[in-house]
């Protein structure tokens, strides 16, 4: 990040921005002071880049327990008169929801506070379990809604965001992606906006949406004034020729990328773009102006059609039967995944009937066969020394010959990769964050329709605090029968080992008291046992005395800290681990290179043993009590 | 001869925690102070886990490009491993792609485990030079490793790049760069990196 405080117009910054650090620098430079957050992939880089300045800016900045209480910590700072971001990804929005909508019928308040929500959407789902389109929440919620196209829009878009809130009186929702979150450039910057230096609440009103009819009507009052102002916004934008034969309507990644698939195609003197960054309340006269005289138009956005279906709604007022409209809804475009350039090209190509080669049939060809013949595929495993791996070896372990069908639900974290194929595979039924715990709970009343099936449910530390509480003071009030595993690793593994309420210091550093897992659940009233996630034997033996027991909560926590968290701390390795070429069996065996497959372990084909791996071993040593043979040996090592 | 296209499209791909976007943002950097737009797509994620990951550099005098490079289009690119420079080969490669890549695989959990097989080295280079307009392939990682410091494969690999002479960037540029932003006590070494990179591809010249 560059340095704070830069106020002349328009200077360089003389450094990569990821879309992320501008949406943070952006609201920096609006004057935001508080920022609140849960971390989740794309989205995590913007609270942690405040983090980096809160002490040297007087900023609060907080990995909040959920998304939910990160937006109402916001929405706090906004009602009494500051500046404030919240930040989420897609699934992050929907936990947030119900606080949000009933935000938007009681405004902020009166204070001149302002508060932009900055949701991260994963077109492709490339590291989330859906893609779900947010802008429809944005719709739903009646709250005005931006999507930039660059980074340098991303961080000029905040600062338009934050001064739409504060002018009036509402949160603005700013909607990313993963390629706009995760790329990089450098921007230019503008001048910093004073921070506020002290605030207070007016107790003489009440700010509630109870009684609310009137309230609905106001609020859609302001979202028609607001229109009326995207109407000019300007980073609204037509580039093109005056009289088009088609016009390609872009939001967000699909802007650049129509730019190009337009050259790619050569058609630049027939084809406009419409780049629209204004999506709710949609700006339809703009839209009107720019379409009415054209014949053609393709809608291009990700993921689903929303601004499709809104481009057909201003057509309609403006009686354009006559104009033909393609996107997804035509079938020029698939209704999902990312948006890329052969998803634009394809269509043009097919509206406007040129052909589009992009190498040649011959390559082509030699690729595919290099595909076919050649490639073999990496996956994605745990790291070597991870505690995920021991623990669901000894899960494994325990379940083998339990023969009434245990039924495990899982949750959202490093763990989850137990369902992909480098996994083991233990988990049978994964949701969103928490739901693993609720869903359990529901699993565990099933004995009177019959179902007998022990029920066990798995869950990180992190995961535990956002949403699993709950789910555990419904199964324990209930009286559910479950086992609950909650891998407790120490950290936010999965999205770069950000703080959470369970660890000893807080998102910007500073010490805080950790909540003790193990004591909030006996204080629920379930049975708590712990292990540790190296003891291999020990926690498979705990894992099936648990199911012995047939009714009642009964929770284990697996204690062993990430992996990363240990090597920041310590560059050496706690043991040297030896294979034994005289006891290992090689491929008659293959246990720990196969099945418990840590990526330190390899099975060499020429001498066929199992070798350690120096340069990946974590030096943990528990393969030791993975090998059947006693072939795998360590010694504690000499740093 | 620099490559005379714009947009040029550069990938530096590789395993995670080999340190491609180290060289990325180098690269990007340089580029941007001499007035490019350079826009750098990254792969987040994988990159702890052991899987597959890429950058995509579009470098422009004109504009920003989307980090997203149409299929069959790449220019040049760069590799760390070379299952995955051919992985991208396969994707983003065309009759005039230029390739370097480090001949030292990076094996996949599935092949430690021998339920797969990784290329025989022979056929992975042979694919690798059909596919590529012209390649240059150097094992970068034992470069790296008789300097001392496996971790400056990286900056090996951009000496590389740069020998080739194809990017619109100097060796004096990136020895600038580096002078400039690295902490002080690891400059020697990645100056000597770099210098062994390019001389490891003006000696097949």
């Amino acid at each position: 990040m560059p340095t704070i405080g830069r106020t002349d117009q328009g200077d360089r910054v003389d450094k990569f921005l990821l879309g992320n650090e501008a949406i943070a620098l952006g609201a920096l430079e609006a004057g935001a002071v508080f920022a609140a957050g849960y971390p989740g992939t794309p989205a995590s880089e913007i609270i942690e880049d405040l983090a980096k300045h809160a002490k040297q800016l007087n900023l609060h900045v907080e990995w909040s327990t959920n998304e939910k209480v990160a937006a109402e910590g916001a929405a706090a700072a906004a009602i009494a008169g500051l500046k404030s971001i919240v930040a989420m990804k897609n699934a992050g929005l929907s936990v947030a929801l119900d606080f949000l909508t009933h935000l938007s019928l009681t405004g902020l308040g009166d204070a001149t506070g302002s508060m932009v929500v900055v949701v991260c959407d994963d077109p492709g789902a490339h590291s989330s379990g859906d893609e779900t389109d947010s802008r429809w929440l944005a719709r739903f919620a009646y709250a005005p809604l931006l999507e930039p196209s660059s980074v340098q829009e991303a961080y000029q878009m905040t600062r338009e965001a934050h001064a739409l809130s504060e002018k009036y009186g509402c949160y603005v929702v700013l909607r990313s992606y993963t390629r706009l979150s995760h790329s990089s450039s450098v921007i230019n910057i503008g001048e910093v906006i004073r921070r506020p230096q002290k605030v207070s609440l007016n107790n003489k009103m009440c700010l509630t949406p109870y009684l609310a009819r009137p309230k609905h009507a106001e609020v859609l009052k302001k979202l028609s004034t607001i229109e009326e102002e995207f109407e000019r916004f300007p980073f609204n934008e037509y580039l093109g020729p005056e009289n088009p034969e088609l016009v390609i309507v872009a939001s967000g990644s699909a802007v650049p990328i129509a730019q190009e698939s337009v050259e790619l195609l050569g058609v630049e003197q027939s084809v406009g773009l419409l780049k629209l960054a204004t999506l709710w309340p949609f700006p339809r006269k703009l839209v009107q102006k720019y379409l009415r005289e054209a014949p053609k138009i393709l809608v291009v956005e990700e993921v689903d059609p929303f601004v499709e279906y809104h481009v057909k709604e201003a057509l309609y007022e403006i009686g354009g039967e006559d104009h033909a409209v393609y996107g997804k809804l035509s079938g020029h475009v698939p209704e999902y995944g990312e948006i890329d350039p052969e998803r634009i090209v394809s269509a043009l190509s097919e509206i406007l009937n040129i052909k589009y080669v992009a190498r040649t049939e011959k390559y082509a060809d030699m690729a595919r066969e290099a595909v076919d013949k050649v490639l073999v595929d990496r996956g994605l495993t745990w790291c070597p020394g991870c505690p995920h791996r021991a623990t669901f070896w000894s899960l494994e372990k325990a379940l083998k010959g339990d023969k009434r069908g245990v039924y495990v639900t899982g949750d959202i974290g490093c763990y989850t990769l137990d369902v992909f194929p480098e996994g083991k595979c233990q988990m049978n039924l994964l949701h969103a964050m928490g739901s693993g715990v609720g869903l359990a709970s529901g699993l565990g009343q099933l004995s009177k329709f019959g179902c007998d099936q022990p029920i066990i449910s798995i869950c990180g530390d992190s995961t535990f605090f956002h949403a699993a509480i709950p789910g555990l003071i419904n199964a324990v009030y209930n009286k559910s029968n479950m086992i609950l595993i909650v891998l407790d690793n120490n950290a936010t593994a999965m999205t770069g080992l950000q703080a959470h309420p369970g660890i000893e210091r807080n998102a910007v550093g500073e010490s805080a008291q950790p909540i003790n897992i193990e004591a909030l659940c006996r204080s629920l009233g379930a049975s708590v046992t712990v292990t540790d996630a190296f003891d291999i034997k020990g926690t498979t033996s705990k894992i099936r005395e648990l199911l012995k027991i047939d009714e009642g909560v009964r929770v284990l926590i697996v204690q062993r800290a990430c992996e990363l968290l240990r090597r920041r701390k310590q560059k050496s390795k706690p043991f040297s681990v030896k294979v034994d070429d005289e006891k290992c069996r090689g491929e008659k065996c293959r246990i720990c290179y196969s099945a418990f497959r840590c990526p330190a372990l390899a099975g060499n084909p020429e001498t066929d043993k199992a070798e350690i791996r120096e340069e990946g071993c974590s030096g943990c040593g528990v393969c030791v009590s993975v090998c059947p043979s006693k072939a795998i040996t360590r010694e504690v090592a000499v740093p | 001869m620099t490559i005379n296209a714009d947009p040029l499209n550069l990938i530096v791909c590789g395993v995670g925690g080999q340190g491609n976007i180290l060289i990325a943002r180098m690269i990007g950097r340089i580029l941007s102070g001499k007035g490019f737009f350079v826009n750098i797509g990254q792969t987040f994620g994988a990159a702890q886990r052991g899987g597959a990951v890429y950058s995509s550099i579009r470098i422009s005098k004109k504009r920003y490009y989307s980090p997203l490079i149409p299929k069959g289009r790449a220019h040049i690119i760069a590799g760390l491993e070379p299952l995955e420079t051919l992985r991208i080969l396969a994707d983003f490669g065309n009759e005039n792609v230029m390739t370097v890549t480090n001949t030292r695989p990076v094996y996949p959990v599935g092949v430690l485990s021998r339920r797969a097989e990784y290329p025989d080295p022979m056929t992975l280079k042979k694919t690798i030079l059909g596919l590529s307009k012209a390649a240059w392939l150097v094992d970068v990682t034992q470069m790296a490793v008789e300097l001392g410091a496996p971790i400056v494969a990286n900056i090996i690999l951009l000496g590389c790049l740069l020998g080739i002479g194809k990017m619109p960037i100097s060796y004096e540029e990136v020895e600038k760069d580096i002078k400039g932003t690295f902490p002080a006590s690891t400059v020697a070494l990645n100056l000597t990196a770099l210098n062994k990179g390019k001389e490891a591809i003006e000696a097949r010249a």
